[in-house]
């Protein structure tokens, strides 16, 4: 399935909790980042695997997440 | 393309100054969805409390009034009674709501005032750093029960779920969670129920939300979500405790 | 207009439902019942809400969130109930919320006495609660006057988004006396774009708050409630004077001793002695410069003070007349009413006769 996953990395906060709910494992901590907040934000490795269930966006309390299902 | 997921119109750009990991986040976003689904943004009428939710006013897209340390139930009933058409909430935490406001919000519920209010149970006082709440739990350590609350000397957990469902003008009561899917799925549920009744004037309704303080419980988000399901839900069953639209079907 | 014979509490409950007051909230306590009583009966009348609170407390916040909704609204209450609701009262003043406070006072301190008492005074005139602010505070001395300064103070309370007080004594609470009802000037005032009553069209939302955490936000809030309480000093001074010129004896009096003392100016003036009164209607604002100037006269040689406190006004008359001439002072608690006998004898005394 062909889904768009949009972060808005700059507000972030890392908290993880869209990595706990992600069906597919797909949704990570980039460590390799740090934003302008000072948190490693959290991003997707193989948007191929996504399968556009919006449950990373429903649970981010920032409301930095958006998916599409293309 | 369809968009899933996205940021609801009832919230504004402004960033939270929530702690990461904070349920308030959640919570504000499903009252949020809400009231955008019920096409109430327009004519909502929002209440918060003192505690870490005092700039709920500038999360909320919809007018906003901030009331004094547990008096937004009053607030709302003066809001209530010269706009009765419009949908009224109060936004509430648990030291505001269930300690310094317990007067206010079983007397807004005795009356059968038509408001919704969202009470956000945390078990611990978030913006003074981590006190002792009417809800924290027995055992539970913060920095005003440095030992664990012990009941004899200051009594068990304040269950307003229980309480408010023993009361007449109370229409909807539910306690619900935030920690998965499912249950945030739930709680948007029993938020939504809530708004509609107060529109059909069922009378006083209600929702709590168990809800995480990773910060004042020096715990990570992750690990505050688990101890919300394992240590929370336990002495806080989840569920319908009042619905009177069963209880006239009996 | 015939005259008609009215309570003093009734008649202050309809002369606000006729300036326009649709919602009450209140929470009874002696003596002011009559007023809760009295709008319980006759705002369903008028398409209005009457509600009875849990608490003073409960009844100023639903205050708060009435006039936050764009409501003309009200509450009352004695002394005791005054005091739970400066909470309430102190946030109006921040959130700038326009309301009429009525306080039928009581003696104290704590619960006193349900008699006639002018113990608040400091209470009203120095915000009473929590901050830097002020209310302009009304004080009649008749039931006639309670009810003309009605319209006057829920359009001074909408004219400057600012709580408004009538600080009336159990006395005018309670007595009976024929008034007429006048068709009350109504002032022109602003709309109220500002309430939070639902967006309707409106593009950006409304907040009700007295809430600036940043220092220099807060400072720059208070700057303007300091500003906005300049103007009502320079617009909203009400006082009167009764047979002031060439009066040997100035006295300082408002709400019901200032009836007394002009039984006692009648006295006085049987025994030759020429006395006048300066009686503050706005006790904030406080008529400072004219109490000066009268104080400053060479025919006054005593300024006389009568209160039903300890001495409170006392304080405001001391700042006015600044030492220039001796103050005495005539003053009960507990709900004792000075007599004017003896406050034409203080007069005397004064005067070291």
């Amino acid at each position: 399935m062909a889904a768009r996953v949009t972060f808005d990395q700059d507000r972030c906060k890392g908290c993880e909790l869209c990595t706990s709910v992600c069906p597919r494992h797909i949704v990570v901590i980039d460590t390799k980042t740090t934003n302008r907040k000072g948190y490693h934000p959290a991003a997707i490795l193989d948007l191929s695997q996504c399968i556009a269930c919006g449950s990373c966006a429903k649970i981010c309390p920032d409301s930095i997440i958006t998916v599409e299902r293309l | 393309m369809a968009i899933v997921y996205q940021k609801s119109k009832a919230l504004t750009d402004k960033e939270l100054h929530y702690c990461p990991g904070c349920s308030h986040g959640i919570i504000h976003k499903l009252v949020a969805e809400v009231l955008e689904e019920l096409s109430f943004i327009d004519a909502a009428i929002g209440i918060c409390p003192v505690g870490c939710s005092v700039f709920a006013y500038d999360y909320f897209a919809c007018d906003m009034l901030e009331a004094a340390h547990g008096r937004a139930p009053a607030v709302a009933t003066g809001v209530k009674r010269v706009h009765p058409q419009s949908p009224v909430f109060t936004y509430q935490g648990d030291g505001d709501l269930a300690s310094i406001g317990m007067g206010e919000i079983i007397h807004a519920a005795i009356r059968g005032e038509k408001i919704t209010t969202i009470f956000v149970n945390n078990a611990i006082y978030g913006m003074t750093g981590g006190q002792m709440a009417p809800t924290t739990l027995i055992g539970q350590k913060t920095t005003t029960s440095p030992l664990g609350r012990d009941p004899s000397h200051c009594g068990g957990p304040a269950h307003m779920a229980e309480l408010l469902a023993a009361v007449e003008g109370a229409a909807y009561v539910e306690r619900v969670a935030v920690y998965d899917i499912p249950r945030l799925n739930q709680a948007k549920r029993a938020i939504k129920t809530a708004f509609e009744m107060q529109m059909q004037g069922a009378g006083f309704t209600f929702v709590e939300v168990l809800s995480s303080c990773p910060t004042n419980w020096g715990k990570t988000p992750l690990e505050a979500a688990e101890w919300v399901r394992e240590q929370m839900v336990p002495v806080f069953p989840l569920g319908v405790t009042r619905d009177i639209r069963k209880e006239a079907a009996k | 207009m015939a005259f008609e014979l009215w309570k003093g509490n009734e008649a202050i409950a309809e002369a606000a439902v006729r300036a326009g007051c649709r919602f009450f909230f209140g929470y009874p306590i002696t003596p002011q019942n009559e007023v809760p009583e009295y709008m319980a009966r006759r705002l369903p009348e008028v398409g209005g809400c009457f509600l009875q609170s849990e608490s003073e407390l409960a009844a100023i916040n639903m205050v708060y969130g009435a006039a936050g909704a764009g409501a003309r609204v009200m509450t009352s209450s004695s002394s005791p109930g005054i005091s739970l609701k400066q909470e309430g009262i102190t946030y109006m003043a921040g959130a700038e919320l326009p309301a009429v406070i009525v306080n039928v006072m009581r003696g104290g301190p704590g619960l006193g006495t349900i008699q006639p008492a002018q113990g608040d005074y400091y209470q009203a005139t120095r915000g009473g609660g929590n901050g830097d602010y002020r209310l302009v505070v009304l004080a009649p001395n008749t039931i006639q006057e309670a009810v003309d300064l009605m319209q006057e103070a829920f359009d001074i309370a909408d004219c400057y988004r600012n709580p408004v007080m009538l600080l009336a004594d159990g006395m005018i609470g309670q007595m009976m006396e024929p008034l007429e009802w006048h068709e009350p000037e109504r002032r022109e005032l602003p709309p109220k774009d500002w309430a939070a009553a639902g967006l309707h069209g409106r593009g950006s939302h409304n907040i009700i708050n007295s809430l600036f955490i940043d220092p220099l936000a807060c400072e720059r809030h208070n700057n303007r409630l300091q500003e906005k309480y300049r103007l009502m000093e320079q617009r909203e001074l009400r006082f009167e004077e009764r047979g002031c010129e060439g009066a040997e004896v100035l006295f300082v009096a408002y709400g019901s001793p200032s009836r007394i003392v002009m039984s006692a100016v009648d006295l006085l003036a049987a025994q030759g002695v020429k006395a006048g009164l300066l009686r503050p209607i706005t006790v904030w604002p406080y008529p400072y410069e004219r109490l000066a100037a009268l104080s400053r006269e060479p025919s006054v040689k005593a300024v006389v003070a009568v209160e039903m406190s300890a001495g409170q006004m006392l304080d405001d008359v001391k700042i006015a007349v600044g030492g220039c001439k001796p103050i005495s002072f005539v003053g009960h608690t507990g709900g004792v009413i000075p007599t004017q006998h003896e406050i034409a004898a203080a007069a005397l005394a004064a005067l070291g006769r």
